[in-house]
């Protein structure tokens, strides 16, 4: 059966490398979904990702798409954007990839609030190199590299955004695929740095791990450890430290890098000379 | 007739001014920086002269950041530089592979001092020969081009950038502190007597395009992102397409491919100068700010009766093996003055097969090798 997820996949390039029951799938569709509903010209779309699993997703779309070093996704994008403002720049990240080694960009990123659109699958592991605990990884849980438990406290990475200085910040799950779609549209429609966080499962890596073998069960617990922002916003200190709020957390409007960078050219061209 | 001579543009110019006027001549439109001693004249120059042509300039997070803007700038379709020194010259390294393994047209300069780490910020050095050719992991080619007057750094800029160009690989331009801060003349070519080159385009529709599969001359043309042209870019080993693959068969062809750009380029990536070598019995090979002191020693030697010529190496790597081994055959001896303790000159050996003598003579304190003591050491290995 052909569905609009076809006119934006690379065939050729199936079946994928992951796993059963991953939701890198689930987010793969979601963003083909928002682009299909914002009608997107395909030649004008680069999607940039990093190391990992979910930087995977770079190779089954069909568009401009880069699968850069590890950690290292955003400057890439920001220098492609730079470069050619007109383009629609996606950059796919993993929770290890963007908040680990690649945190120094992601601030910058969102602090420049460049017009790039972030998508991290967080499914709070290195799943690729086999379930070490990434700082995503909650408190507590265990991880081939934590196998006493993780005593690490885990970055929010909405609240780090909205600090940084993003123009638009969510997070969604695997769990709410609809949602997810939606809340990416919107990110990608937004001028300047927007952050989406999905909430993903990895039942090989983190389910096995943490007592959650089957994807279902991993599914479940995504449903069970997540709010609407709204219900979080009731919610005592105790108990939001077990849970993740979903929904969209910020929208706001603030130049763009590459519109201030426009003003830059304009001054240095009125100003003249050769000095 | 008109005999009004049109007037020559000459500039009294820093030596990592001249490299910012380069690469403008040669059409940089992007620079991604982060400020380190010796090369922050570079980005400040560039920061204030490329949106005056409507060009861009970022000052990035760090060194890695600016090597990915960089490649994601030419990707986009912009000639793309960056600057660093030693420390920085080290976070560059990851992303210079990627250039590498993608074929991604930029210039990376490494206004070399003293190392290792922090080391020496405002002194000269050329430390960094061998990492320029092996700094990023994996078996891969590179090209190095070492100026050693302000004037050199100019044109060499421009080469840098048109050898990025055409053989669609990263080129690394090492100045060292000494030519990077010294002030020169410098004639400013006017911009029709330069040869400018720009990447190959496909000639065949998106539908038949195959990124990476080569023409003849081994280098296959590049479709900029946003130009129709739909394709992956992937720092795995990729097949035609740009898809990763694990066909040993296509592996292997690709890397042979990589370095056989290169290395079947040759005759026209390596430069170098001859001084006074027609008669020479002994040889010096020298380069960078060095290569300026092995000048005068050839001129103070031959005051001495002593027949000493100077081989200039302006492109470092590939190393000229065929050049030196020629030499090797001419001379009783060659020595290689260098700022570190024996780089090139394991290169020179290399190259001279046991034909010659090769010495080294290497000075690591931070200071400038002199005419005079290049000269002492020709009256040492003579003596020996």
């Amino acid at each position: 059966m052909k569905t609009v997820i076809n006119n934006y996949i690379r065939e050729g390039m199936f079946p994928n490398i992951w796993c059963p029951g991953c939701g890198n799938g689930i987010v793969l569709g979601a963003i083909i979904r928002a682009i299909d509903d914002l009608n997107w010209d395909k030649d004008k779309i680069v999607a940039v990702s990093g190391i990992g699993c979910s930087s995977r997703i770079t190779g089954y779309v069909d568009f401009c798409t880069m699968n850069t070093t590890h950690g290292r996704a955003l400057p890439f994008a920001t220098g492609i954007k730079m470069a050619n403002p007109d383009l629609k720049v996606i950059v796919v990240m993993g929770d290890g990839d963007c908040s680990a080694i690649g945190g120094n960009h992601f601030i910058h990123a969102a602090r420049r609030n460049i017009d790039l659109t972030a998508i991290i699958i967080n499914n709070m592991i290195y799943g690729m190199t086999g379930g070490q605990y990434s700082p995503l990884t909650p408190t507590g849980k265990f991880g081939s590299t934590a196998p006493y438990g993780n005593i690490d406290q885990s970055f929010d990475l909405c609240e780090l955004a909205i600090a940084a200085g993003a123009s638009y910040v969510a997070r969604g799950t695997v769990y709410n695929p609809r949602q997810s779609t939606s809340l990416i549209k919107n990110a990608l429609d937004k001028k300047g740095f927007s952050v989406v966080e999905i909430i993903s499962d990895c039942p090989v890596s983190y389910g096995k791990m943490n007592k959650m073998k089957s994807p279902v069960d991993m599914l479940k617990w995504i449903k069970d450890i997540t709010v609407s922002k709204k219900v979080w916003e009731g919610l005592s200190p105790d108990e939001k430290k077990e849970k993740y709020a979903i929904g969209e957390f910020l929208s706001k409007d603030r130049p763009d890098y590459t519109e201030l960078y426009e003003e830059i050219i304009k001054k240095a061209q009125e100003r003249g000379g050769n000095k | 007739m008109n005999n009004l001579k049109k007037k020559k543009n000459i500039k009294l110019l820093q030596g990592n001014e001249a490299c910012a006027e380069g690469a403008l001549l040669a059409g940089v439109k992007f620079f991604a920086g982060y400020p380190i001693t010796p090369s922050s004249e570079i980005a400040e120059n560039m920061a204030r002269k490329l949106p005056k042509i409507g060009g861009k300039f970022i000052q990035m997070e760090d060194e890695i950041a600016s090597m990915a803007a960089v490649i994601g700038a030419s990707i986009a379709g912009l000639k793309s530089l960056t600057a660093t020194s030693g420390p920085g010259m080290c976070l560059k390294q990851e992303n210079l592979g990627f250039a590498i393994i993608n074929e991604i047209p930029c210039v990376v300069v490494n206004a070399q001092r003293g190392g290792p780490s922090t080391g020496l910020p405002t002194k000269p050095s050329q430390g960094d020969m061998m990492q320029a050719r092996w700094g990023t992991h994996g078996d891969h080619p590179i090209i190095a081009l070492a100026p050693s007057t302000v004037n050199e750094i100019l044109t060499l800029t421009i080469k840098a950038f048109n050898f990025s160009e055409k053989y669609r690989t990263p080129v690394i331009l090492l100045l060292d502190e000494v030519i990077a801060h010294m002030r020169e003349k410098v004639e400013i070519p006017a911009p029709e007597n330069i040869e400018v080159i720009n990447r190959k385009k496909p000639t065949v529709p998106p539908e038949e395009y195959l990124p990476f599969k080569p023409d003849e001359d081994g280098v296959p043309p590049m479709a900029n992102f946003g130009e129709g042209y739909r394709y992956h870019i992937t720092g795995l080993i990729h097949n035609y397409k740009g898809l990763p693959t694990s066909n040993s068969q296509e592996i292997d062809a690709f890397i042979r491919r990589l370095h056989n750009k290169i290395q079947k380029n040759i005759k026209d990536i390596i430069i170098y100068e001859k001084y006074s070598l027609d008669d020479a019995k002994i040889a010096l090979i020298a380069y960078g700010s060095v290569a300026r002191a092995a000048e005068r020693t050839v001129k103070l030697a031959r005051e001495e009766g002593l027949k000493v010529g100077l081989l200039k190496l302006l492109t470092i790597w590939p190393f000229p093996f065929e050049e030196v081994n020629r030499l090797a055959q001419q001379v009783d001896l060659i020595i290689v003055p260098e700022m570190n303790l024996g780089q090139i000159v394991l290169e020179a050996e290399r190259a001279a097969q046991g034909k010659c003598r090769v010495v080294p003579y290497g000075r690591v304190d931070g200071e400038l090798i002199n005419p005079i003591e290049i000269l002492g050491k020709i009256w040492e290995e003579i003596r020996k």
